[in-house]
């Protein structure tokens, strides 16, 4: 008997130790998004999350995996569309769509521990293999999502310098400002407290 | 004229090893299922595919579901839902077709959805038939347009469900408009009676009809139920392409939401209460027979049901599928290899050999006279060309489920041909096909290899085994690799030769290579099975070269070996495209020209060709230098009636490897229904034939593959993908096919490109670069 921690939720298996993860999802907890390829570890079909790390299910037996916490791609967007689910639909990624779980998990991992890669690092996280050839969209997509990255990053830093000088320009009128009017002057703005 | 005459003049050039005269029924089955392309006279097409608007009653599951014909019901929430008669492989037929029909009902997209269509005649496939008949795409002489006509009418009468030769849109084409079109004027009508209002006063408008004068309206649901009374419009009213607003549009793909959030469903993820699971071992020989094993050995192991032996293959059942493999893995099996055990890639190769010299030929093509136009030339050109066998390795390894219950079947299975499906479960139960029940997955690509039905036979077997309870067989990828119908291996042969203006006077092409046809039959319907009439397949690409070459000959030299072959995206043009396109630049060089420009000069009477080549030329920059060790390759090739262009830009590295940079890609498919599809299905066509052109190459040895699993079949992966762009042309042409076309043409464009880099010309494929030389190791001995 296994105790396996599957997005989020305790579940007790009755397994053969050198059970792969990837046969358990699939005919023991009927969790078949998760895909079966090659059974080598070699075109990531089966890519599920372990404690966060992209990892081939197909050669991770389940006697490895006690206390970690695994993410399938169930689990990835449950509550809402996971960002890499919505840029593969924005670049209408998938055509069979059978290797695709395992890509947006890689990508998913990828991307959550390195927002900004280069395209080198995404051939070498992406060496999962999609037969339809959906490599340049799935390329599209990510540089997408590292581009919005840089978009946020870029308003937050907007953000902040507006602020730094908002706080300044109040600093100076309440510098320049009779004392009991500073009173009176209204709060400042919810976002500058952040 | 009968058809027979017309099929009996193809020529055959050894009358001693002649063909048996088959009867008619066997050669218009065996033709008709070779898969292809072709047109089919348009008013016969019109006038069927208004028969094709009946009611089938095995369409409604439910009384919640009002069924306006054959091909779309309407719920009354409003949901549209259309039958789909052609499999989802990634192709994105689903959302195209339903395009289509959604078009002339003016459905509302967001609320249209697609079933998998009943096994009916109705839903038959009746182009893929018309397409594998031996005449040219081009040739509308009165023999080529009977043959057509006499396909399309067995193609009705077979009723085939079927998914192939790029055919589903040109099939669905006319019927799913006109189904649109019906079910609309049947709602409209249904309005207009409600209102009491003449229909001329009605209008349609995404899911509604108005009442323009009142500004009343209904939703399509509202009137579902009775419109479904009513009998259909004698003559439905097609829109005009102008008034267009889904059809020609980028609609997002129907299958995408569920296939990025893990909800799609492959055959693979099929679960049925009780379910066993099966693993399976074919023996390792092509030919081979299960001689024996010892079930002892692993009855006790943890989960074990029961072992099933399969004459060729034996298979154990257990309650997960990894304990089936473990158990399968350990269990001692003994095969009779039979006579095919000596068999290896040498000997294939040395029998081509042998065959293309001195075996006998067909004649696909020939125009004026040869020889002695050859004898006249200035200067001739030779070579000679081959191909390995390839695997299809399609993601979803092989797999079907299966359930016998009470002398009834019903299975579930990813498959390119439901029809084939419910015939080889029948058989394989010993019922009648009508107590057999098909439902179709999602396939995890198909790319020929599921429209054959070996893995569903052995589904049915197993279950057979353990009536009342459901059986998933799936293959382990290494049984995938090594029991696949493979594109077969085939060498070419060329001459050809020149004036002193280095103007083609003569072509001369002989392939030799087996029948991808006659293998299918053989499986399939070895009733029909023969070697006549000849196999378009084998010469397709080669015969319609479209180059003006005024003296031409092509040949083909059947050449049978052991080994079961298939229809491999794109089946003959796979390796045509690639031989042709090579030589022509063989040529280009010894005439001195411009390949691209030498292409040209031969397209005179083709703008169709000439504009599609003129595009990617100029998108590519044709002519424009390229970095140090940089080559551009062009290539050029018609099929299934589509036409293709593509420039590809290579680089050879330090390490002989070869580079792919850009792929540039012109495609004139006449309307591109979804042109985001065409330009996906571009991209995935590119991709799978340079995967083929690098990597690609199963090999024999003492009868058996030598690959594997993928770090022995190896596959392009991202970090190789070049940068791909593709440039749609509409020259009006009628429909072409779009899921194969992009195949042929990626890997002459990359062995040009390689030449151009390197000067070195490959003529095998994959394409590989003898290794940076080493020091000589010892002085020769010769």
């Amino acid at each position: 008997m296994f105790e396996l921690r599957i997005n989020g939720e305790m579940r007790s298996v009755d397994v053969e130790a050198d059970t792969p993860l990837l046969w358990v999802l699939r005919d023991t907890l009927g969790l078949t998004g998760t895909k079966y390829g090659c059974g080598v570890g070699d075109c990531g079909s089966c890519t599920v999350h372990v404690d966060g790390q992209a990892t081939r299910s197909c050669i991770t037996p389940v006697s490895a995996l006690a206390g970690k916490a695994i993410t399938t791609i169930e689990g990835l967007g449950a509550r809402e569309p996971h960002p890499v689910q919505l840029a593969w639909l924005a670049q209408q990624v998938p055509q069979c769509g059978y290797c695709q779980p395992g890509m947006v998990m890689a990508t998913a991992a990828l991307l959550a521990e390195k927002p900004r890669p280069s395209d080198e690092e995404i051939g070498i996280a992406l060496s999962n293999i999609c037969r339809c050839g959906t490599y340049p969209r799935i390329l599209r997509a990510v540089h997408g999502l590292i581009d919005a990255d840089l978009r946020r990053e870029q308003t937050q830093k907007e953000a902040a310098e507006r602020e730094a000088a908002l706080a300044q320009e109040e600093a100076a009128q309440r510098s320049r400002a009779p004392r009991g009017a500073a009173q009176n002057a209204p709060a400042p703005k919810k976002g500058a407290q952040r | 004229m009968s058809a027979l005459d017309a099929v009996s003049a193809v020529k055959k050039k050894d009358p001693a090893r002649g063909p048996k005269r088959p009867s008619r029924r066997q050669f218009l089955v065996a033709g008709g299922l070779a898969g292809g392309g072709l047109f089919v006279g348009y008013i016969a097409y019109l006038l069927r595919d208004r028969d094709r608007l009946a009611r089938v009653p095995a369409f409604v599951r439910n009384d919640k579901e009002f069924a306006l014909n054959a091909w779309v019901k309407i719920v009354p929430d409003g949901s549209v839902v259309v039958a789909v008669p052609h499999q989802e492989m990634g192709q994105g037929i689903h959302t195209g077709l339903a395009t289509l029909l959604a078009e002339e009902l003016d459905a509302d997209w967001s609320r249209v959805r697609v079933e998998e269509a009943p096994l009916d005649k109705i839903y038959g496939n009746y182009v893929m038939l018309g397409d594998g008949l031996p005449v040219g795409p081009e040739d509308s002489g009165i023999l080529a347009t009977t043959l057509r006509w006499v396909g399309f009418k067995v193609g009705e009468g077979l009723g085939l469900l079927a998914t192939g030769g790029s055919t589903s849109m040109r099939n669905a084409w006319e019927p799913m408009r006109l189904a649109g079109a019906s079910a609309r004027e049947l709602l409209l009508a249904t309005a207009a009676k409600k209102w009491r209002v003449p229909a001329a006063e009605c209008a349609t408008q995404t899911g509604f009809v108005l009442h323009v004068a009142s500004g009343r309206r209904f939703g399509y649901g509202e009137l579902a139920s009775e419109a479904a009374q009513l009998p259909p419009p004698a003559a439905p009213r097609l829109k005009e392409a102008k008034d267009y607003r889904l059809i020609g549009k980028p609609l997002p793909r129907l299958d995408a939401p569920a296939k990025v959030n893990g909800t799609a469903q492959f055959g693979i993820d099929v679960r049925l209460p009780d379910m066993l699971y099966a693993a399976l071992a074919q023996c390792p020989v092509f030919g081979g027979a299960l001689k024996s094993y010892d079930e002892a050995k692993i009855r006790a192991l943890p989960g074990v049901k029961a072992v099933v032996p399969l004459g060729n293959a034996v298979a154990v059942v257990a309650d997960s599928w990894w304990r089936a493999h473990q158990a399968l893995a350990n269990l001692p099996v003994v095969w009779d290899e039979g006579a095919n055990a000596g068999l290896d890639s040498k000997a294939i190769f040395a029998q081509y050999g042998r065959d293309i010299e001195s075996g006998a030929t067909t004649e696909y093509r020939a125009e004026g006279e040869v020889w002695p136009a050859m004898a006249r030339a200035a200067q001739t050109v030779e070579a000679r060309y081959s191909v390995p066998l390839l695997a299809h390795a399609t993601m979803e390894p092989m797999n079907c489920t299966a359930l016998l219950k009470d002398g009834r079947c019903e299975v579930w299975a990813p498959n390119q041909s439901p029809s084939l499906v419910q015939l080889a479960a029948a058989r394989s139960a010993g019922i009648d096909s009508d107590k057999v029940v098909v439902h179709t997955t999602l396939l995890g690509g198909g790319f020929g290899r599921r429209v054959e039905t070996d893995f569903v036979a052995q589904a049915v077997s197993i279950a057979k085994a353990l009536p009342g309870k459901p059986v998933k067989l799936l293959w382990s990828r290494e049984e995938d690799m090594q029991h696949d119908m493979y594109r077969p291996a085939v060498i070419s042969k060329f001459r050809a030769g020149l004036d002193p203006a280095g103007r083609p006077l003569a072509w001369w092409n002989r392939i030799a290579g087996p029948s991808v046809t006659r293998s299918f039959m053989d499986r399939t319907l070895p009733a029909a099975a023969m070697d006549f009439p000849p196999d378009k397949a084998n010469a397709d690409g080669a015969a319609e070269i479209p180059y003006a070459f005024p003296n031409l000959l092509v040949e083909h030299a059947l050449s049978k070996t052991p080994v079961p072959i298939g229809f491999w995206r794109s089946v003959g043009h796979s390796y045509n495209a690639f031989f042709t396109e090579c030589f022509v630049d063989e040529l280009a060089l010894a005439a001195k020209q411009d390949p691209y420009q030498f292409r040209r000069s031969l397209l005179g009477a083709k703008p169709r060709l000439l504009k599609v080549l003129d595009t990617v030329a100029t998108k590519a920059g044709w002519g424009r230098p390229l970095g140090i060790g940089m080559g551009r390759g062009i290539a050029l090739h018609a099929s299934f009636r589509s036409v293709v262009a593509q420039v590809a830009e290579v680089s050879l590295e330090a390490t002989g490897e070869v580079k792919v940079h850009r792929v540039v890609c012109a495609i004139d498919c006449g309307l591109a229904v979804n042109p985001d599809i065409v330009v996906a299905q571009m991209e995935s066509a590119i991709i799978f034939g340079l995967t083929a052109a690098l990597f690609g190459e199963i090999t024999l040895s003492k009868g058996r593959v030598e690959q594997s699993n993928f770090p022995s079949y190896e596959m392009l992966r991202l970090a190789q993908s070049p940068a791909i762009e593709v440039h749609l042309v509409d020259s009006g042409a009628p429909l072409g096919g779009v899921g194969e076309p992009g195949t042929p043409p990626i890997a002459a464009a990359l062995a040009n490109a390689l030449f151009a880099a390197s000067g070195k010309r490959l003529r095998s494929l994959p394409l590989r670069l003898p290794k940076p030389a080493a020091a000589p190791a010892a002085a020769p001995t010769s």
